[in-house]
């Protein structure tokens, strides 16, 4: 029996070590102490300021660019390959969901059938090749829906990255970026602690920085209508109209190719500076595969304009003067220093495949979140020692028992936290306070239970040996029913209605744990010790 | 000490009266319910923009609606929220005046800039110090160097100024002061500031006289998903609990334990409608933890009845029941005694954002606690009576009055 309770008593040790150091780590002055503790407890935002924003990507503008580029891509295959055409447009159906792309082709010759089928297999695979109803001439490509899918999941994936490099650039400490919501939403989440200019940030995160040079046709028009009244009210093929800076003479517009002639994908490197007149500026240079395109393209135009394009809007066509290999500027005279560094922060980190919008934001000011925590604290301990108190009141002896198991519980519940590196909301506080509501009652089960069973006039040791055996059943159907719903709640809840059952779970397992086997072995611990005859203290 | 020595309490005998009491709270909270056409949803359901305000005095509301009338911003909600002296305000939005398809938080924007506007007598070029965060602080401060730590090398002195700027943030949101200071001069009693962090911090920044505790937006898409998410993964908990007690227990328990749970939440869920508290997400958390400890409640007393069954079959199940809860009662008291002495003072010293959380959980434990007995109990009567009665008029016929409808 002693050696039976002793090495229980050990396992109990083992754990409250481990807990502890887990906890607090093995700290050597006081201000250590305080930077383990901050560092192992993860405080979510509502609790430690900061921004909380929900984005929504529209990954469809992926789906959209690939099927551009295939449009042109077929265009000049079919041109490659002999294969003759009326016309290459595109046919999406935007009203189904997802919405569906397809390129319908006119006016291939009969004779010409094979050809476009042998290049559809072999150069267009995404794509499924039929022939449109009525008409032996028409063919319809539509985009897989595996192949579509894969776009869409790219593209979130790829502006999780994007973000993620825009904000580590800022020097934004541990900041989240995740999925939320159900896959299919495509939805992410981003927090990022401690930030007071969220504007700024959120301006940031945004921008699609889609850098685009293109090469311009016509223009500048003071007015979208008297470009289109230039070309008798339709813009040349392949040719489309974009607004650029808006100065003193009015709007401008251009008319530019569709096409770009390079891409923010060509760059290798975007710094701030300034230009001869000393403004700011964002110099730039290409990757070797871009500088070749693009020096092919500045060589064959000298005299034209080229068009700085970002985001769709103009911000500068200077004239080619000469050939253009692998650097240049981005000038204008329209940015600040603010807008220029951050220009090139999102031009290294590269453009977003998709644009976001966002969905919800919440900034929790940093005394809110101190405000929080102190109120927080102050009434969980006047609760807490109101409760340890009344326990010692009400069963004296077996309340320190339960008091014990009780402060075990919270150690073990901080511990778990910190050990799988959960976040403490405030719904996660919610979770400790059922937990210890729950501890609690399993305590006060137990100890109604053994006085009954001393009521019913049986020997002490039987009676706390019945109690417990009792009470056990209870206990479990209690926790288990409990443990079943925060299951559930873990599985289809985001956010904070995780981080309640993830709190609340390893509570129930931790009061499983103290309210049964720590204070049992402290009860066997005290009747081994107790004279024989002497009356329990419960 | 014992509160209760052997009750002995017709639990069953009195049970219309609750039950009636029940019915009459459940119909109260619906019918405002109706009336007020559905519950107050928080913003985080509903979709809008909410700032939270703190001044450095007890601000003219009318001059901040009127201010906010200029900005556009007509129909917004000006409210004094938590302790008088604490000068705390809530400006909130809804959807229609708040957000544009461009900006989300135009609203919000609009907000600040009219309160910038009323209280921030800023300067051009300096940093308001009473919306900034460590951060800014801590980069000013290395810019400026007022320690003289640049001999040290850079990171020496980005850990020291960091340190300080979280000593002097930490200072200015520590009550009484709680994000807000008024002379730059309260900050020398931190340790490690001098003269010259003083003057610098008097250089680079100056000090309105509100600041922004917390803000919120969220667009209509957001609030409709959570608040389906928050219903569909209720009704899924309770589905889980059901199927669990079926299995340990009998399915009438089960049903018995989740109309009790449903019975405290719409009670509860009245008591908001009544009271006109707004349901948030928190108070979803604590109708969730509402959700726990009824259940809780409600299968203690349910594992003694089913104990007693097997101890006792013939017993009569209303006897049955009601020693049960009389053994029980002792336990639910003081359990629910604790855990209502625990909500009560999150109730009371946790503050104005749980305030909502813990509201509910006042009201929830008492309900939670007392439908075990007259909800939950009650069910679970009538359903054993059946099947006794049914089984009892198969056996012999000798149970005339207990003549109970026959079951198909």
């Amino acid at each position: 029996m002693e050696t039976k309770i002793r090495t229980r008593a050990i396992s109990i040790g083992v754990v409250i070590v481990v807990c502890i150091l887990g906890i607090i780590g093995f700290p050597k002055n006081f201000q250590e102490l305080k930077d383990n503790l901050r560092s192992r407890i993860h405080l979510g935002l509502d609790l430690k300021g900061g921004t909380h924003l929900v984005l929504q990507v529209h990954v469809e503008d992926a789906v959209n660019i690939t099927a551009d580029e295939t449009l042109e891509r077929l265009r000049d295959e079919l041109r490659a390959k002999n294969v003759p055409y009326a016309d290459v447009q595109k046919a999406d159906d935007t009203q189904a969901q997802p919405p569906k792309h397809r390129v319908v082709v006119k006016g291939v010759p009969q004779e010409k059938s094979a050809d476009l089928q042998t290049l559809a297999s072999e150069q267009f695979s995404d794509w499924d090749l039929s022939r449109m109803p009525g008409d032996v001439t028409s063919w319809m490509l539509s985009l897989k829906t595996t192949a579509a899918a894969n776009i869409r999941n790219q593209a979130l994936l790829q502006s999780m990255n994007t973000i993620n490099n825009r904000v580590n650039q800022l020097g934004v400490t541990e900041p989240t970026i995740a999925e939320y919501g159900q896959s299919g939403d495509f939805e992410l989440v981003v927090q990022l602690p401690g930030v007071d200019d969220p504007d700024r940030v959120k301006d940031i995160i945004q921008s699609t920085a889609l850098l685009e040079f293109k090469l311009v046709q016509d223009g500048p028009f003071s007015s979208r209508e008297t470009a289109l009244a230039a070309h008798g009210g339709v813009l040349p093929p392949d040719t489309q109209l974009l607004q650029g800076q808006t100065g003193q003479n009015g709007e401008t517009w251009y008319v530019v190719n569709r096409v770009a002639a390079v891409t923010g994908r060509d760059l290798s490197g975007a710094e701030p500076s300034h230009d001869s007149n000393g403004r700011p500026d964002v110099n730039f240079t290409l990757t070797r595969d871009g500088a070749a395109r693009f020096g092919r393209v500045t060589g064959a135009n000298v005299g034209k304009f080229l068009a700085i394009v970002l985001d769709n809007k103009v911000y500068d066509a200077p004239v080619i003067n000469s050939q253009i290999n692998d650097r240049g500027e981005i000038a204008g005279g329209a940015f600040t220093e603010q807008k220029v560094q951050d220009l090139a922060l999102v031009l290294r980190s590269g453009a977003l495949p998709a644009s976001i919008k966002p969905l919800s934001e919440e900034v929790v000011g940093p005394s809110l979140g101190a405000d929080s925590i102190r109120h927080g604290v102050v009434a969980c301990i006047v609760g807490f020692v109101a409760i340890i108190a009344f326990m010692l009141v009400y069963y004296r002896g077996a309340g320190i028992n339960a008091d014990l198991a009780l402060l075990m519980n919270l150690i073990i519940l901080v511990a778990a936290l910190g050990y799988i590196n959960a976040t403490l909301t405030l719904p996660g506080i919610a979770g400790v306070i059922l937990t210890v509501g729950m501890g609690v009652d399993s305590n006060v089960l137990i100890f109604e239970r053994i006085r009954e069973e001393l009521r019913l006039g049986k020997a002490v040791g039987a009676a706390v040996a019945g109690g417990f055996e009792h009470a056990f059943v209870t206990i479990i159907d209690t926790h288990v029913t409990t443990v079943c719903s925060a299951a559930i709640l873990f599985t289809f809840g985001t956010g904070p209605i995780q981080g309640f059952a993830v709190t609340l779970t390893i509570g129930l397992i931790a009061n499983l744990f103290t309210s049964v086997f720590v204070s049992r072995v402290i009860f066997d611990y005290v009747l081994s010790r107790r004279e024989k005859g002497a009356e329990l203290s419960i | 000490m014992e509160f209760f020595h052997e009750p002995k309490i017709d639990w069953m005998g009195i049970k219309w009266y609750f039950i009636a009491l029940s019915l009459a709270l459940a119909a109260t909270g619906l019918i405002s319910m109706v009336v007020k056409k559905g519950l107050a949803y928080g913003i985080d359901f509903r979709g809008g923009t909410v700032v939270t305000v703190k001044f450095a005095k007890a601000p003219n509301l009318d001059a901040i609606r009127s201010e906010l009338d200029r900005q556009n911003l007509r129909g917004a909600t000006i409210q004094r929220i938590g302790i008088p002296s604490e000068h705390e305000v809530i400006v909130g939005l809804d959807l229609k005046t708040t957000t544009s398809s461009e900006a989300l938080d135009q609203g919000k924007r609009a907000i600040v800039t009219a309160l910038s506007g009323l209280f921030g007598q800023g300067q051009a070029g300096k940093v308001d110090f009473n919306n900034s965060s460590p951060q800014t602080v801590s980069e000013h401060l290395l810019a400026a160097d007022p320690l003289g730590l640049a001999s040290k090398g850079i990171d020496a002195a980005t850990k020291t100024y960091q340190d300080l700027a979280e000593a002097l943030i930490n200072y200015r949101n520590n009550p009484p002061r709680s994000g807000l200071i008024s002379d730059f001069q309260e900050l020398s009693s931190v340790q490690g500031v001098n003269a010259g962090v003083i003057a610098t911090l008097r250089n680079d920044f100056y000090l309105s006289s509100f600041a922004v505790k917390n803000s919120e937006v969220v667009g209509p898409k957001v609030g409709k998903d959570l608040r389906q998410q928050a219903v569909y993964v209720t009704l899924a908990g309770l589905g889980a609990m059901l199927v669990y007690i079926w299995f340990r227990f009998e399915l009438s328990y089960g049903v018995a334990a989740v109309v009790a749970t449903f019975h405290d939440v719409i009670i509860t869920l009245g008591f908001f409608s009544l009271l006109n508290k707004e349901i948030t997400l928190t108070v979803i958390a604590a109708l969730l933890t509402l959700v726990g400890y009824s259940m809780n409640d409600t299968i203690v007393v349910f594992d003694r009845i089913r104990e007693n069954v097997r101890l006792n079959k013939r017993e009569n199940i209303v006897d049955l029941i009601n020693r049960s809860i009389n053994q029980t009662l002792s336990r639910t008291i003081l359990t629910s005694g604790l855990t209502f002495l625990a909500v009560v003072s999150l109730f009371v010293f946790g503050g104005e954002v749980i305030h909502g959380f813990s509201f509910a959980l006042v009201v929830g434990v008492i309900i939670g606690t007392y439908s075990s007995i007259f909800i939950a109990s009650p069910i679970v009567v009538s359903f054993q009576r059946r099947l006794v009665g049914s089984a009892a008029a198969t056996k012999s016929k000798n149970y005339p009055r207990e003549a109970v409808p026959a079951r198909r």
